[in-house]
């Protein structure tokens, strides 16, 4: 852990203060604005290109490690650090935060420089939660994020956005608070407030149970997985594109990063004993959520609910490797299914972007989001159309796309633990055809259905550059996923030998599912 | 007892002010009326010396003076200068509302300045008789500032309120010191801490003083089941005046609590714990649940107050020195946050028209990003959310109570901080999301502006880097 470059500490700040800095130069000359957000989009990203570029996938370790007492009194570190699991994420925020810079260009008129602004702040308080170590330090980042979701979505959203951002900041909040207490509680325990000294915590079953429960609070709320999925939708179709766009492609990976770092290190054992309730739930969002979507009459709600159909297939493959260690012992189904879910992620990040981006193209001439009100698409938007349907293909998992990568890997995995959850879990495939390519049919092909569909305009350079961009990337990633899971597979291999040694104190030792560690073991003598 | 001057040192703070008290006072009679802007300025510098003074006198070792009816210790200096520093913002807020209705008279400044004359008294004190004149001197001011503005019916009906349900917290208080009095033979706080470890905890008539002590404690803060007066005088004072008792205030309460049941009933800690657990719950319960309904915005942060404070006797009640600092951090805080909060709606108001409804802040972002930018910032730290200041705050006492094993009471708190954020989110609601309802222009000096940027930008601040004020917190309690 030689003292390096701040290489985090620039990654968070320097979006934070371009933020600033786009405040400052007001809306008088909005060029300039817009010019500063973009130079700092981009630059943020370069520089965390230098995070990936700078990582040693063969080490487990926590890399680019940054620690200096924040509140030395109370034992709080501002430490930072990635893994794996981690950086591809960091890399994901900063890519996509590029694109929704751009896509709100011309479109946004209200105090464009304060809606650039927030989501400058926004990309890095989100890679601050990616990064942080330190427990308050992560909720600090975690809840930071609320704020300037809340004004996006309340600012520039759509009729109904008070409802759905209010509705939006209690869940979330609802959901955290109890999180807050269960790490005030693992201070305790383990004397520190370092993530990584959580994991070493011994606790007895009914505290895991607990904490496990005050976790999946937080996380299912932000994932979000059924039952409490229900503000995702109100709050995709009433913010502005940008916002979506972030929710959908970052915002929901931290509630599943979430259970990587927190639930299933920290809480082994009753991770184990419930994994039972979160396949149910997972798979409960993939086949009732997935009928949902196929109803939707809104094309922002119908991505919405796609994106919860999708995170279930996330959680799913997080979760059923308790069930593969008992079945067959084999750590590779385990490593799979975690790596899958991690593929997912990343791979819906990209594809839900893009897909609430070409919502908003549409959006932004015909202000309709109902699918209802267009059709014949195709005729007047030809390179538009193109790219619907090939990220409509990409969201139905066609081989070649990225969406097909993790899908598969999830199911494969899914397989050695039980064949129904694999079938079930496959169901996914035909339903997100269904409804996506349902909605395709529906709104490109067919004949031009009225006057305001037969005078639009096809893409203009910054929405092809959006979407080409991204369509690469997918295309890239469906075709050569080798080095995404390269990068995460040593993090990956060392979760899972973590996650599957049981951590009960030595007098609840019987009640082990899952075989106790040597480390471990000695650890409780 | 032979006089020495050194005895006096330690109390420079406190003389400093009732200087400049008297010489407002005899000033003011020879002013005409355009001059009284003058008052204003000698107020402000005697709050100014008085912080250097209390700075200087201030560190190292605790000291006794003046027959042990008075202390000098960390807890005072800290709690001292916070006080001054938010007298400051509040007179400094102040001022435009007063100026605008013919208002900017000595006596506001005079009453105001014996008010913080009492709360560093209340906080110097070492003694149940220095606690007790230090609280009916902030208290008799108060009321007096309340009926200030007499031609107005509300003021009025306020001022007689306050001053009823006072004199009534006053007079338990005052009954329960009686009863401690009888029970340990002292009315000095180390005597009477060394006569209750002394004959410990079977003392009937001590613990009977302690339920009256706390009822008074808890009139004080404005606690439940001994809220009732607070709504009403929160939404029937001048807007300036609630800014002034809403916020520092808080401070010297915290100061009673302490010196009373810490420095005085710390022995007893097991028997008050108990009485704080109700009244932290019903605080928080009443006061966030209340909130929600209220359309008035005075009314609505008088509720908050009393959700914030249930949320402070966590961290009294947790009994240990991790808890103490943390509510001593909270209070000032709040204090900080409360000025804050109601100097944006003083600044707001203007002649003939007092901003305190919900709906006089909307669209306050399209009348002036900044202002809106600072209440919103106001407005999550009251929610408790991160990064400001309100969420260190928050964390501190719910990591004491979790560090007591009550970790029960942190889960009750974080439930009824959801439902409370609800309504600061309104409030932020109405700043950004609605148009506004008029387009009045904001009025307000630079010296405003710029005492209302330093402290909004202080809760960001103390909450990105709160080690520097949480150590002297911490110092404070050894």
């Amino acid at each position: 852990m030689e003292p390096g470059f701040p290489l985090l500490t620039l990654t968070i700040w320097l979006p934070i203060l371009g933020g600033l800095a786009v405040i400052a130069s007001g809306d008088k000359a909005s060029a300039v604005s817009k010019w500063t957000a973009l130079v700092f989009a981009v630059l943020t990203f370069l520089v965390s290109l230098g995070l990936w570029l700078g990582f040693d996938a063969n080490s487990a370790e926590m890399q680019f490690v940054e620690r200096v007492p924040w509140i030395p009194s109370f034992d709080v570190h501002y430490f930072l650090g990635v893994d794996g699991i981690s950086m591809p994420l960091i890399v994901l925020t900063t890519f996509v935060t590029i694109f929704v810079i751009v896509a709100g260009w011309e479109v946004i008129t209200y105090k464009p420089s304060h809606y650039m602004a927030a989501f400058l702040i926004m990309e890095g308080v989100m890679v601050g939660v990616f990064s942080a170590l330190d427990a308050i330090l992560f909720y600090v980042f975690w809840e930071a994020m609320l704020i300037p979701m809340f004004l996006i979505i309340g600012v520039w959203g759509g009729p109904n956005r008070v409802y759905a951002t209010i509705k939006f900041f209690l869940y979330t909040f609802f959901g955290s608070v109890f999180m807050l207490v269960a790490l005030i509680y693992l201070y305790f325990q383990a004397n520190s407030f370092s993530i990584l000294d959580f994991h070493g915590v011994q606790l007895g079953m009914t505290a895991q149970t607990l904490i496990f429960i005050a976790f999946l609070l937080a996380f299912a709320v932000k994932v979000p997985m059924f039952p409490v999925h229900t503000w995702l939708p109100d709050a995709h179709v009433e913010a502005p594109t940008g916002g979506s766009v972030i929710l959908a492609a970052i915002m929901l990976k931290i509630g599943g990063y979430g259970f990587l770092r927190f639930s299933l290190p920290i809480t082994p054992d009753a991770s184990a004993s419930l994994d039972w309730l979160i396949i149910t739930l997972s798979l409960v969002a993939v086949i009732y959520i997935g009928f949902v979507a196929l109803v939707q009459q809104d094309m922002k709600k119908l991505i919405a609910y796609s994106s919860i159909a999708h995170m279930g297939f996330v959680t799913l493959g997080f979760f059923i490797l308790f069930a593969i260690l008992q079945r067959s012992g084999s750590t590779t189904g385990a490593v799979m299914g975690i790596e899958g879910g991690m593929v997912q992620m990343i791979s819906h990040g990209f594809i839900s972007g893009a897909l609430f981006l070409c919502v908003g193209v549409l959006y932004d001439r015909v202000h309709s989001r109902q699918i209802a009100d267009y059709g014949g698409v195709i005729h007047t938007m030809p390179w538009f159309g193109a790219f619907l349907v090939y990220f409509a293909m990409a969201n139905a998992g066609l081989p070649g796309t990225s969406g097909f990568v993790g899908e598969f890997m999830v199911i494969l995995a899914a397989f050695r633990a039980d064949f129904w959850f694999a079938l079930l879990a496959a169901t996914t495939l035909v339903l997100a055809a269904a409804f996506t390519l349902w909605m395709v049919k529906r709104v490109v092909y067919g004949e031009v259905k009225n006057d305001k569909v037969a005078k639009l305009q096809d893409l203009n350079g910054r929405e092809t550059f959006n979407l080409g961009a991204l369509a690469a990337a997918v295309l890239l990633f469906g075709l050569w996923p080798a080095p995404l899971v390269n990068v995460m597979h040593t993090t990956v291999e060392n979760l899972v030998v973590q996650v599957s040694a049981c951590k009960l104190p030595a007098g609840e030792a019987s009640d082990c599912v899952l075989p106790r560690s040597a480390a471990v073991a000695a650890a409780a003598r | 007892m032979p006089f020495d001057a050194a005895q006096l040192l330690p109390i420079l703070p406190e003389i400093a002010i009732l200087v400049t008290a008297c010489l407002v006072l005899v000033v003011d009679l020879y002013l005409k009326e355009r001059d009284k802007g003058i008052n204003h300025g000698l107020t402000l510098i005697g709050l100014l010396v008085a912080m250097g003074l209390a700075g200087l006198v201030g560190g190292g070792e605790r000291v006794l003076v003046l027959g042990d009816n008075v202390v000098r210790d960390t807890l005072g200096d800290v709690l001292k200068v916070f006080v001054l520093i938010v007298s400051f913002l509040a007179f400094v807020y102040g001022r435009p509302w007063l100026k605008d209705r013919g208002l900017l008279a000595g006596e506001f400044y005079v009453l105001g300045l014996f008010a913080v004359l009492g709360m560093l008294v209340m906080i110097a004190a070492n003694s149940f008789l220095t606690l007790y004149l230090g609280l009916e001197l902030l208290a008799l001011s108060l009321y007096a500032l309340v009926a200030f503005d007499r031609d107005s019916k509300a003021g009025s009906e306020a001022a007689m309120k306050y001053f009823v349900l006072g004199a009534l917290g006053s007079g338990l208080l005052l009954y329960g010191i009686s009863m401690i009095y009888g029970a340990t033979g002292s009315i000095e706080l180390g005597a009477v801490a060394r006569a209750v470890s002394e004959h410990g905890i079977d003392n009937n008539i001590l613990v009977f003083g302690i339920v009256f002590l706390v009822i008074g404690i808890g009139f004080k803060f404005g606690a439940v089941p001994f809220h009732m007066w607070v709504p009403d005088i929160y939404e029937g004072a001048p807007t300036p005046v609630v800014l002034f008792l809403g916020s520092a205030p808080k401070i010297a309460a915290f100061a009673l609590g302490v010196r009373l049941l810490v420095d005085g009933m710390g022995g007893l800690h097991a028997d008050w714990q108990g009485m704080l657990v109700i009244l932290a719950v019903l605080s928080m319960a009443v006061g966030n649940l209340l909130a929600i309904a209220q359309t008035n915005i005075k009314r609505m942060l008088a509720y908050s107050t009393i959700s914030h404070v249930g949320f402070l006797f966590l961290g009294l009640l947790a009994g240990s020195s991790q808890g103490y600092a943390a509510a001593m951090f909270y209070a000032i805080v709040y204090a900080l946050t409360a000025a804050g909060a109601f100097g944006i709606l003083t600044i707001l108001s203007r002649e003939g028209f007092d901003a305190e409804h919900l709906d006089d802040l909307k669209g306050l972002n399209d009348r002036d990003s900044w202002y809106a930018a600072l209440m919103a910032i106001l407005m999550f730290s009251m929610a408790g959310v991160p990064p400001t200041v309100g969420f260190m705050a928050k964390l501190l006492v719910l990591e004491a109570v979790v560090r007591v094993d009550l970790v029960w009471l942190a889960v009750v708190a974080v439930i009824f901080s959801i439902i409370g954020a609800f309504y600061y989110l309104r409030v932020v609601k109405l700043i950004y999301f609605d148009k506004p309802a008029t387009d009045a222009p904001i009025l307000a000096s630079g010296g405003v502006r710029v005492a209302m940027t330093v402290n909004g930008l202080a809760v960001l601040l103390l909450g990105l880097f709160p080690a520097t004020l949480l150590g002297l917190c911490q110092t404070a309690f050894g």
